[in-house]
């Protein structure tokens, strides 16, 4: 039986290698006007760990898909390692940076609204393709995020007057309040708007001098990802932002938990009021400073701010000066 | 076997400095490209769970905890002390660190210290003989050294004279060992035990391997209870493979003598994943007789804070942070 049925299989093999020769015979007439084609050079998206792109420790990616569902890249997914990697390249960064002066930060700042402006075209597409927008809308969402840029950046040496002041004092004394950055700060960016929203949490936490381990959208750490191409190129000292995509609660636990991070913004945990309560359990463990999710800002980024991002990680340093005589 | 059927052992090859210049020259060469892959294959062994809080435990008990600045104060060494009695306030099933490592004057000090902050157990570890670069004269090393002791040192680490040993003169290394281990001995009557000797050879200044394992040998026959493998104050100081080196020599020497010697690698040691490539080494090359403060130490300083914070790491499950351990 089975010696049958190979015999059988074996026919139309023959038959189909013979046309194949038939074909090969021909094919020299036809081959010069075949236009070869060109492979994709697909994007290897990697995290953004002290100034370097590592590959997750874990080895594990994670797909990424469009609004529509279609896959767009492989992004990196997270350990708790990767995050502690970071919080030691943050800590490492935060003395340069909270000790460079103020100016220098705008500048940097601005800086990178500079370089961005550049890469206009890949990050309208990023922003459509994972927000499922128009390519004026993505555009539009593009100029915003750029704008609000620059704008914090304005803010890095105006904070220190809204925020501190002297303070009058029933005694021969100079009294002056200023404020420094809180230190380490995990951002958890806002799930829905993967650019605006990403800049709109980020910017306020670096101006001020603090370093932050910024866990991208879920579902479209792409842009975030591109994003850190250009802090790459931008002046900005390594470490200063490190970008880990991955499951946000993965993520975010270990970065909650951690002693060695001073804050954390909860904005991406808004939609999960579960997941928010229970890294607000594991933060208050070493007293860090906990902004909490604001349900309603996830989604709509387009209003003014305002500067409550800003003050959110500050420190509040008074001192008392003898007023001489 | 003690240190008798040593000297019948090698006895003839130290008996003039042509015949250890013959014996050192006769040893193997070292194979650079097996010990280095060798280090590095070891170097990739992954120690977890309850094996990584043994080995941090064990790390920890083994550490001479450092001070050897010109800028080192009786109160920087107090704190020092302080802390190698109690590393982690915070958790007292913490082990205390093998001893504390400073320079000769500071050694009254530091024994002061330690006996009067619960830390009776913790050895002093002076570094004598013009260190770290052992240029002076045999007197003035000898006087050093005699000093140390009497200030109460239990061990001495002393570094070998390079110069001499470059240029090939064994003898007089040999010669200086000698002397400086008959320095270590108490005053008769005192009835205390001499202190161990440990040698130091400066492996970054040795160049070759093959000086390393000479010069293991040559500190081995001259009678060290320990060779170390550098001060810490020049560019290359302990590395995996002249660690494994020298561990070769010790487990050849304890075949060939029947006497077991200590290694102490020292500088450069900075985190607990380099230490615990350390101990596998040790583990894999001279097995568990070594893996005891007693055979195998770490010259070290800032090493016990990242060991403490894998270990509040360990036993709370929260990555620790450097704000909870001391700033020294």
């Amino acid at each position: 039986m089975s010696e049958k049925s190979a015999n059988t299989e074996k026919k139309p093999a023959k038959s189909e290698a013979a046309a194949g020769r038939t074909k090969s015979a021909k094919a020299p007439a036809a081959r010069p006007a075949r236009t070869p084609v060109r492979i994709d050079v697909l994007k290897t998206y990697k995290l953004f760990v002290g100034g370097k792109f590592p590959r997750s420790e874990s080895g594990r990616v994670y797909e990424v898909t469009d609004s529509q569902g279609n896959w767009l890249a492989n992004a990196p997914q997270s350990s708790r390692k990767d995050a502690r990697d970071a919080v030691v390249a943050a800590r490492k960064a935060f003395s340069g940076w909270s000790g460079a002066t103020a100016y220098n930060r705008g500048q940097i700042l601005y800086r990178i609204a500079e370089m961005l402006e550049g890469r206009r075209e890949q990050f309208t597409s990023e922003i459509a393709a994972a927000e499922g927008l128009s390519a004026a809308a993505a555009s539009a969402q593009f100029d915003a995020a750029v704008d609000r840029w620059v704008w914090y950046a304005g803010w890095s040496d105006k904070v220190t007057q809204v925020a501190g002041g002297a303070n009058p004092v029933a005694g021969p004394f100079f009294n002056l309040s200023t404020p420094e950055p809180t230190g380490v700060v995990a951002v958890l960016a806002p799930q829905e708007s993967s650019f605006l929203g990403l800049a709109s949490v980020l910017a306020p936490v670096i101006v001020t001098g603090n370093t932050a381990v910024l866990v991208p959208s879920e579902k479209a750490p792409l842009p975030a990802l591109s994003l850190s191409e250009v802090l790459a190129t931008s002046d900005l000292p390594g470490g200063v932002v490190n970008v880990l995509s991955g499951r946000t609660r993965e993520v975010g636990a270990t970065l909650a938990a951690h002693q060695d991070v001073n804050a954390m913004d909860l904005t991406g945990a808004a939609s999960d009021a579960e997941l928010a309560k229970e890294l607000e359990v594991a933060a208050a463990d070493n007293l860090k400073r906990v902004r909490r999710p604001d349900a309603a800002a996830d989604g709509d980024w387009s209003g003014d701010p305002g500067i409550s991002r800003l003050l959110a990680f500050l420190e509040t340093k008074t001192v008392w000066h003898p007023i001489g005589v | 076997m003690s240190a008798g059927s040593s000297a019948s052992a090698l006895a003839d090859v130290t008996s003039s400095d042509s015949a250890l210049r013959r014996y050192l020259h006769g040893l193997p060469g070292v194979d650079t490209v097996g010990l280095e892959a060798r280090a590095a294959t070891l170097g990739t062994r992954s120690i977890k769970t309850t094996a990584k809080a043994y080995a941090i435990d064990l790390a920890i008990s083994m550490i001479d905890l450092t001070t050897l600045e010109g800028s080192d104060t009786p109160g920087k060494v107090r704190s020092l002390c302080a802390k190698g009695s109690n590393p982690d306030p915070s958790d007292r099933t913490t082990p205390q660190v093998a001893a504390i490592c400073v320079y000769s004057d500071m050694a009254a000090t530091a024994k002061q210290a330690l006996s009067a902050g619960g830390g009776a157990g913790i050895k002093v570890a002076s570094v004598a003989t013009a260190f770290p670069s052992g240029r002076a004269a045999l007197s003035v090393k000898l006087a050093d050294t005699r000093e140390a002791v009497a200030a109460g040192a239990d061990e001495i680490d002393m570094v070998i004279d390079r110069g001499a040993f470059l240029s090939g003169r064994y003898g007089k290394v040999f010669e200086e060992i000698q002397a400086v281990k008959e320095a270590c001995k108490r005053p008769s009557g005192s009835g205390g035990e001499p202190a161990h000797l440990k040698v130091i050879f400066e492996n970054g200044e040795l160049s070759t391997y093959d000086n390393i394992r000479r010069a293991s040998w040559l500190a081995m026959l001259a009678g060290a209870d320990f060779i170390k493998t550098s001060t810490g104050k020049v560019a290359v100081n302990a590395t995996l493979p002249n660690t494994l080196l020298m561990l070769e020599a010790v487990r050849d020497f304890r075949a060939a003598t029947g006497t077991q010697i200590g290694v102490k690698p020292a500088g450069g040691i900075r985190n607990a994943k380099d230490a615990l490539r350390y101990l596998v080494v040790v583990n894999e090359t001279v097995g568990s007789d070594w893996l005891s403060p007693d055979w195998f130490r770490f010259g070290a300083s800032s090493l016990l804070n990242d060991l403490l914070m894998q270990r509040q790491k360990l036993s709370t499950g929260r990555y620790s942070g450097p704000d909870y351990v001391t700033v020294d």
